[in-house]
């Protein structure tokens, strides 16, 4: 079957984009240092067009990949070279909202910070905050199990999550989940989440809401050294208090950031740490006395607290810029995700700048501190002859370094196109065997989102279904 | 970005052309906050596919004419430059890159004439008041005109204002604090004279005497932000030629103006006057940033107390970065309340020609806007440039009860001499 005239058959041509000019500006995402073109670019405006796309690349075995607003970082919105890009930007309407039972239900390329504003009026919002949540849309959020800064108190979007309407690589439409987020036996829904587009396109997600907090307390602290602001995180943890939010970037992160939105930061500091504290009134300014004697504790050469809602989210604009900001300090750079366990940050971050100065490349460093999340960002000139390899070379190192600690490779962008070299630093043999397995049976022509994730070039070992080669080398049994 | 353009065969505008492509690192921020975007909803018709777009044309690997419709899309209103974290120029990238297309384009005789139509006129006071006259009169016969001209029949206010006599000097009262020059503006002084009137009267209340230079003309930014430079160049050296040296700062009242004069380095990138250009654009400044600069003279209060929004003007709040000051002009006046509207970033649908010559998305946007600035209740709406001021009268014209649309130095004016 040809793919293109039928695709014209169901789109009206501006809806269906195939010249050079157009496909180009969809080639990459948040990560331009991989592009690739696809075949054709799809503009669906109902479900049943994404869902008779999804049947008919199923039919013709192409590849195809669904995007919101492309802010990945990791390229898992990167199309697969010669497949199609499903856009889902028009679908983007708040279907339902039950302020009651605290749920929403929105289409998958609703914005995330829309739902949001969407609730404010009956004082609700929705928890998980992206960097980019002005931007980045759900569907992307849910395919990745995003995090952002206050993922700390709140957990990541699958706690966020409560049913999912989905519509599979091989064409059939499934609904998952339930409103009151009760469901009998293993959670599907929570599986789902951070499938990284290879299960399928994510249609109508059904969202759990929470109450805005009444009051939060927000706190800059200056430190002279990254270590002694990474142990600040550490008693804090340790004295029982649970912040919203908790967050560290070093100088060159806190220069770009400045440079970047005039946030105030003190610039002579070598990391500054932003904590926050949020719930009732009473209680939070009760916790917030404790922060602020503990911290003086901590070596901060300078403290300073939000006297407002606008010195708040001065604060928070200037870390929720960092990355992009990177771009004034240096033409390209990597942005990394590692995770290493809370209470190895200051080891992690003090090998990180050894690294760094083996190799002789700046590394700036904003981080999740309160969940040990790091964002490296390496910064290289593309144009110097290597230097991607030599950027990349050192990203790996890094992301072994957190393995080798107890951590994880990714924390909250995924695995894409970026990081799926380093999957067997992770996971044995065995266990990618066993993630092959679960994605065949869901999509055995391997069309959703192909040369994502796993290690290796396209279509990784479908012919291994059946024994596991150790059980045929008679290494493990199933007895 | 990563790019392989060969910046040398640029010329002069090089730096401009690729400034933006190499720092821009796509990672969206600039999405929400574009009018284009938000409307269709398509990468090609947002800030970062547009960078990618003229990239590739600018490596030549995509024909310049498959670029034109979505650069042509763009409102010019500098709304992602706010939003960039990562330092992208994208207001001189789009002029710059426009003056490149209107030079190799072949277009079509209805868009030539139009263009060319609007560009002979509205630069030149006279000649626009008589065209706005004729356009008056042939505005009962609009259906029978062709299509290209009926939006902008649709703007013409069905009279017009007297104009405004302006002396040469307009003395300061009391001790004098400064000495400046006023750039009168073409359109404005034909449709809002007494937006002039204000200016040199809140200027003389706060010690500052105006030279008004007879053969001043227009600044040029009407031509360059559309792309025709040569046009943009002969008016824009005529008016450095007529301002005199001995003035603190050339104020402008409309900030379309002013940001066009901001972009005389991209204009006269690789020209022999560009030094001069360049200095009179440092000595550019809007009116309410000149006033919040010498400290503004406290005015005595309204004689009835009003509510006012304020609407940021794109060539203002995002291509000058000037939002504090009109607010703190309007804040200082005793008996006024500041009101601020939903979604302040987003263009009102002007800009420049744009609702001429692309009249269903100006419409679109002009719409959300009023509907936004009406949602705060106000008794009047304050702004500070004509091309806004237009749009939004236009499309409160369905309101019952249409608050006045006022420059904030008029409401200032008012404040002094009530």
């Amino acid at each position: 079957m040809e793919l293109l005239p039928e695709l014209a058959k169901l789109y009206p041509s501006d809806r269906l984009f195939t010249k050079k000019s157009q496909l180009i500006t969809y080639e990459t995402d948040g990560l331009t240092s991989f592009r690739s073109e696809p075949l054709a670019v799809v503009v669906p405006e109902s479900n049943e067009e994404v869902i008779a796309t999804v049947r008919l690349c199923h039919k013709a075995g192409i590849p195809f990949v669904a995007r919101g607003s492309g802010t990945s970082l990791s390229g898992g919105s990167m199309p697969v070279e010669g497949g199609i890009v499903i856009t889902l930007n028009r679908l983007n309407k708040i279907l339902k909202i039950d302020p009651e039972n605290r749920f929403t239900v929105v289409q998958a390329g609703t914005v995330n910070l829309k739902v949001s504003q969407a609730v404010a009026a009956h004082g609700l919002y929705y928890a998980p905050d992206p960097s980019s949540q002005q931007i980045c849309t759900i569907g992307g959020n849910l395919a990745f199990n995003s995090g952002g800064a206050h993922c700390l108190k709140y957990g990541m979007t699958a706690n966020h999550v409560l049913a999912i309407k989905a519509v599979l690589a091989d064409g059939e439409v499934i609904e998952i989940g339930s409103e009151s987020g009760d469901t009998l036996g293993p959670d599907a829904s929570g599986f789902f989440c951070g499938n990284e587009g290879l299960f399928g396109v994510a249609l109508e997600v059904t969202l759990r809401l929470t109450p805005k907090p009444q009051r939060y307390c927000t706190l800059l602290a200056a430190y002279n050294s990254l270590k002694k602001a990474g142990d600040a995180v550490s008693s804090v943890v340790d004295s029982g208090l649970l912040p919203g939010a908790m967050e560290i970037m070093d100088r060159l992160a806190i220069k770009a950031a400045e440079m970047a939105v005039k946030a105030g930061y003190p610039q002579d500091a070598e990391a500054l740490l932003i904590v926050e504290l949020e719930g009732e009134t009473d209680a939070v300014e009760e916790d917030f006395k404790h922060l602020l004697a503990l911290i003086e504790n901590t070596g901060a050469y300078e403290t300073r607290v939000a006297a407002n809602e606008a010195e708040r989210l001065t604060i928070w604009k200037g870390r929720k810029s960092a990355f992009s900001a990177v771009g004034r300090l240096s033409p390209d750079y990597l942005v990394q995700d590692g995770v290493v366990p809370r209470s190895r940050l200051g080891e992690a971050l003090v090998k990180i700048e050894t690294y760094s100065k083996e190799y002789g490349i700046d590394v700036a460093n904003v981080f999740h501190a309160g969940d040990g999340n790091l964002h490296p960002l390496i910064m290289f000139n593309g144009k110097e002859e290597g230097a991607l390899h030599r950027a990349e070379e050192l990203a790996g190192k890094i992301l072994k370094m957190c393995v080798e600690m107890g951590g994880s490779i990714t924390g909250e962008h995924g695995v894409g196109v970026e990081k799926k070299a380093y999957m067997p630093e992770m996971f044995s043999e065995i266990d990618l065997e066993c993630m092959k397995r679960v994605r065949a049976a869901i999509d055995p022509k391997e069309i959703a989102n192909r040369g994502k994730m796993f290690p290796g070039g396209e279509a990784p070992a479908l012919s291994t279904v059946g024994s596991h080669p150790l059980e045929k080398a008679g290494i493990i049994s199933r007895e | 970005m990563q790019h392989a353009i060969d910046k040398a065969s640029l010329g002069p505008k090089s730096k401009a052309l690729t400034q933006g492509v190499e720092a821009c690192v796509h990672c969206g921020f600039c999405l929400p906050t574009c009018p284009t975007y938000d409307e269709m909803g398509e990468e090609i018709n947002s800030p970062r596919g547009r960078i990618f777009l003229i990239k590739e044309v600018l490596e030549g690997s995509v024909p310049m004419e498959d670029a034109l419709g979505p650069i042509d899309n763009c409102l010019g209103c500098d709304a992602c430059i706010t939003a960039c974290p990562s330092g992208v120029e994208y207001d001189h990238l789009i002029t710059a890159f426009r003056a490149k297309a209107e030079s190799e384009r072949s277009q079509p005789l209805g868009r030539k004439l139009m263009r060319s139509m609007i560009l002979n006129t509205l630069p030149y006071p006279n000649r626009a008041k008589w065209a706005f006259r004729a356009g008056g009169l042939v505005r009962p016969f609009k259906g029978l005109m062709p299509k290209s001209i009926q939006p902008a029949l649709d703007l013409l206010p069905p009279t017009l204002p007297k104009a405004e006599y302006l002396p040469e000097i307009y003395p300061a009262k009391g001790p004098r604090r400064g000495r400046v020059a006023l750039l009168t503006g073409c359109v404005q002084q034909v449709l809002a004279p007494e937006i002039n009137r204000a200016t040199l009267e809140v200027l003389s209340a706060n010690g500052v005497e105006t030279v008004i230079p007879k053969d001043q003309a227009c600044c040029g930014a009407l031509a360059l932000h559309t792309g025709a430079e040569k046009r943009a160049l002969k008016t824009a050296r005529q008016l450095i030629r007529s301002i005199p040296d001995d003035v603190d700062a050339l104020i402008t009242n409309a900030a379309g103006c002013g940001s066009g004069i901001n972009e005389y380095s991209i204009l006269f990138a690789g020209e022999p006057d560009e030094a001069e250009a360049i200095a009179l654009a440092d000595k550019t400044k809007d009116i309410s940033s000149y006033l919040d600069e010498i400290g503004l003279i406290q005015p005595p209060p309204l004689a009835e107390s009003m509510n006012v929004v304020y609407h940021d003007a794109c060539h203002l709040a995002h291509a000058q970065g000037e939002r504090s000051a009109p607010r703190n002009i309007l804040t200082a006046i005793p008996n006024l309340t500041l009101l601020e509207p939903p979604d302040w970033e987003i263009c009102c649908g002007s800009a420049g020609i744009y609702n001429i010559e692309k009249p269903d998305v100006a419409r679109a946007l002009g719409e959300k806007k009023v509907t936004n600035l009406m949602s705060t209740e106000p008794d009047a709406v304050a702004l500070g440039n004509i091309g806004c001021m237009t749009q939004i009268q236009k499309h409160l014209e369905s309101y019952e009860k249409a608050p006045p649309v006022l420059h904030t130095v008029q409401i200032l004016a008012k404040a002094y001499s009530d």
